[in-house]
């Protein structure tokens, strides 16, 4: 992790569409891209918190990100334009664990944002599995050549076969039935998060029974580790 | 003009690089039993804001005594605990038990849990009776009588005011359900800046104790603002999540801030509007 000090002020390189997507393209600057499944958080012009985003893909001098433009802190990162400057704080929290004898690579819609760098990391192209909404959405597939899609309502999950280390990001109830299948997957999470460093206390889930920052805990966790959503509420 | 964090706004303990930027560290409220505090979503974004509802989630006083407060101590910078509670006696125990550190501050107003019971100037006049050390009451701007709130515990033994705790409030999403999962929270942020300034001024006038100001600063020039209204240490909350280098960036900011205005010192800024030539314009 990155010493805590004000973020960097990156400029941006480029910003490309991606399916329904928006690839964002920093200049990497000081930061390190970290270990995949970190997360930094990026300045939304004009809104008071940072968005929490794993890194896509991390090219010599460059940090990417995998943008859905779904609410207005995404929608102004979409509207980036080169040579614009943003904050940027990271890497934070834990990735991925990389010492696997069998990857194969599990992710849902946007999930998928961390999947290129870890394939980088891995060493080469390890099998992967992507499920999307629909045909538009798949296009984003391109980021990861080779994998195996499928289009909802097929379901990742019926693709996974038993003997694979399975590393997955994407919506909880995919991460849920991917843990459900295979209990050793590590499964990157999502929650609102408004600092990254375990200061605001918003990111909590339920983590071994008890409410956790995510942000410190994760966001990448060992299947078994995270209660279901109903789970969770009822704790609290 | 020293630099503190909002209570619950920083772990010194996750980001020890962040805490030691402040003059002091707060700690977040601890209750006399665990909270684990309320369900998700517990955090939204607003114009010009958040909303939380955290809900006082902390070890319990016991965990808190054995295990945390010795390793904050380790971080070598001073601190200050923030003591919740439901009764006046479950604020005075605790004093009870705290020493070796600089200040307690009484978390009489979180928006997140249902209010304590007895009135914020018999719960200062309890923990008065058990501790010898500086007793901060943290007041929300909330009540319709500030000031008089402010005197209450002034007359009850408070040697500062803590001002503001957030707002209560409420953001609905595109469903018009509430973000939050317990329906509102406490709203922090720019947009509470005027009222907390108000707050300040008006209990700085009413009481003249020293006052932690807090709400909404950003900038060395909004640290500078609270100082004129009467503050003589601030507080940062919010802008600590998007910039965990806020302390020391605000404190270079208010150095040039006080250049920019022509006084030497954030002390001097308090003079300066209280001079015969500005004093109209003190929003006291």
């Amino acid at each position: 992790m990155q010493n805590l000090a004000s973020p960097s002020r990156l400029s941006v390189l480029g910003s490309e569409r991606v399916g329904p997507y928006t690839m964002l393209r920093l200049e990497r600057g000081d930061l390190e891209p970290g270990v995949p499944g970190q997360f930094f958080m990026l300045e939304a012009p004009g809104r008071l918190l940072p968005r929490p985003f794993s890194l896509c893909l991390a090219p010599p001098g460059e940090l990417a990100f995998l943008v859905d433009a779904i609410g207005p802190g995404t929608e102004a990162l979409c509207r980036l334009r080169v040579g614009d400057e943003i904050g940027v704080l990271g890497p934070l929290g834990h990735g991925y664990r990389l010492e696997v004898e069998r990857p194969l690579l599990v992710g849902g819609g946007i999930g998928i944002a961390p999947l290129p760098y870890l394939a980088e990391q891995l060493g080469g192209s390890p099998p992967a599995i992507l499920g999307f909404r629909n045909a538009e959405y798949a296009e984003a597939a391109a980021l990861l050549p080779g994998a195996e899609v499928v289009i909802d309502p097929v379901l990742v999950t019926e693709l996974i076969e038993p003997g694979f280390d399975v590393l997955a990001c994407g919506p909880e109830p995919m991460l849920h039935a991917v843990a459900a299948l295979c209990p050793t997957a590590q499964l990157a999470w999502e929650a609102p998060m408004a600092c990254g460093y375990g200061a605001c206390y918003g990111c909590v889930v339920e983590i071994d029974g008890a409410l956790k920052r995510l942000c410190l805990e994760g966001p990448v966790l060992d299947g078994v580790r995270v209660g279901s959503q109903a789970e969770a509420v009822a704790v609290a | 003009m020293r630099i503190l964090n909002a209570s619950g706004c920083l772990d010194a303990l996750a980001a020890p690089e962040v805490a030691r930027q402040l003059d002091a560290f707060v700690t977040k409220t601890v209750t006399p039993l665990p909270r684990e505090g309320n369900a998700p979503p517990r955090i939204a974004e607003t114009s010009h804001g958040m909303l939380n509802a955290i809900g006082l989630a902390n070890p319990g006083r016991e965990r808190f005594l054995a295990e945390n407060l010795p390793e904050l101590r380790e971080l070598g910078i001073p601190l200050w605990v923030s003591v919740g509670g439901f009764c006046a006696g479950d604020y005075a125990e605790m004093c009870a038990r705290l020493d070796g550190v600089e200040a307690i501050e009484l978390n009489l107003s979180c928006p997140n849990v249902d209010e304590a019971a007895d009135s914020a100037a018999e719960i200062v006049a309890a923990c008065r009776q058990t501790t010898a050390l500086p007793l901060y009451a943290k007041l929300s701007a909330a009540h319709p009588d500030l000031a008089e709130v402010a005197r209450a515990v002034a007359a009850a033994g408070a040697e500062g005011l803590s001002l503001i705790n957030t707002l209560r409030a409420t953001a609905l999403d595109e469903r018009l359900q509430p973000v939050l999962a317990r329906g509102s929270g406490g709203l922090s942020g720019p947009v509470l800046k005027p009222v907390a300034l108000h707050a300040v001024s008006v209990c700085s006038e009413a009481t003249g104790l020293p006052i932690v100001g807090m709400g909404g600063i950003q900038t060395g020039r909004d640290a500078l603002e609270f100082a004129a209204c009467g503050a003589r240490e601030i507080a940062l909350g919010t802008v600590l999540f998007g910039d965990p280098g806020a302390p020391a960036r605000v404190r270079a900011e208010l150095a040039v801030a006080c250049a920019d205005s022509g006084v030497a010192t954030p002390e001097d800024a308090r003079t300066l509007a209280k001079s015969p030539e500005t004093e109209r314009k003190v929003p006291a």
